[in-house]
């Protein structure tokens, strides 16, 4: 009898562990994310001046967003993807011509060990609390001409007054663009340009009135920029 | 006859509040490009093949009705024949955010302080 309730013990604990491990990993991250990353939100029922004081972009729907390698590399050698910031006028100082970002008021965003960056991606992976979103996404990743997708992208769309397409390229208080296909997922990418406030109610993004062709567009264009990055 | 005199209080404490909230909204969606001194000088405006308008310019914003800032904020540069790089907000704001933006933008540019 005691041969074969010992082997199931084993079993049970070793199927358990993975458990424990992501409760530990979800402490983890409670504890070293949560102070600037939100890890549940109810934006919509804050007044705007919560945008004010974010210090990170939210992550409770990380699991929605990003990838999940993409995640862990970043997370041990982290770069800087907002150029501004995640709230840009708190980043800025008065130029001779204007506002202009003061690097010296962005924090680093701190490196993360190999080992605990992949435990952390794997975990924020599990957070999906907009599956809706993505299940209504209905962009199939595509192609277009790079001169084309430019085109539509600055002069047409307007997105370069924010977003850089290619370094230094672009405006400067949204998140760069050209890395964007390697770190987000491609129904997010398309499910966020078409309306970013069902994401987030205090986007600094606006919901424009594109319709889902010239939403896939962009996303066409995110794509084949995004795979020219190393 | 005191209730005729509170009234006008009442609609001045009213659109300063409405001007406050728009101060708020100000701050988030339009300094980026506008300039955290309304001025036109924002962060992405060195980007900008179009120069965002200098909010702080008295002769150019009394030219501008109250219906157009709505308009200009609610559906973008391109309902007015202006830049696409102004974006179309309606979708991110209430009819009530647009008119407190717009209560702001009066307040910025043609009340001296």
């Amino acid at each position: 009898m005691k041969r074969t309730i010992a082997p199931g013990i084993v079993v049970l604990l070793a199927a358990s562990l993975p458990l424990a491990v992501q409760a530990d990993v979800a402490a983890d991250v409670q504890q070293q994310c949560g102070g600037c990353h939100a890890l549940s939100h109810d934006y919509a029922s804050q007044d705007i001046s919560e945008r004010a004081q974010r210090k990170g972009p939210p992550l409770d729907y990380a699991g929605n967003k990003f990838q999940r390698d993409w995640l862990a590399t970043w997370l041990e050698k982290p770069v800087r993807i907002r150029p501004a910031g995640i709230f840009p006028p708190a980043r800025v100082s008065q130029g001779p011509n204007g506002d202009v970002v003061d690097p010296a008021t962005l924090p680093a965003h701190p490196a993360v060990p190999a080992a605990q960056a992949a435990a952390i991606a794997d975990y924020l992976m599990t957070l999906t609390p907009r599956n809706d979103l993505i299940k209504a996404e209905t962009w199939q990743p595509g192609t277009i001409a790079e001169r084309m997708g430019k085109m539509n992208f600055g002069k047409f769309k307007g997105c370069d007054g924010c977003h850089q397409d290619e370094p230094g390229v672009g405006g400067v208080s949204g998140p760069e663009l050209y890395t964007a296909w390697r770190r987000l997922q491609p129904a997010f990418i398309s499910s966020y340009i078409a309306d970013p406030v069902a994401w987030d109610a205090h986007s600094m993004m606006p919901r424009g009135d594109s319709n889902s062709d010239a939403v896939h567009k962009l996303a066409d264009y995110l794509k084949v920029i995004g795979e020219k990055q190393p | 006859m005191r209730t005729l005199l509170l009234l006008p209080l009442l609609l001045l404490g009213a659109m300063a509040q409405a001007a406050d909230h728009g101060e708020a909204l100000y701050q988030v969606y339009c300094v980026q490009c506008h300039g955290v001194q309304g001025n036109g000088k924002g962060v992405n405006a060195a980007h900008m093949s179009v120069q965002p308008r200098d909010h702080t310019d008295t002769q150019e914003m009394s030219a501008r009705t109250d219906e157009e800032l709505f308009k200009v904020i609610q559906q973008g540069g391109k309902s007015i024949n202006k830049s696409v790089l102004m974006p179309t907000w309606g979708g991110n704001l209430s009819d009530d955010d647009i008119r407190a933006l717009v209560a702001h933008l009066r307040r910025m540019c043609c009340t001296k302080q």
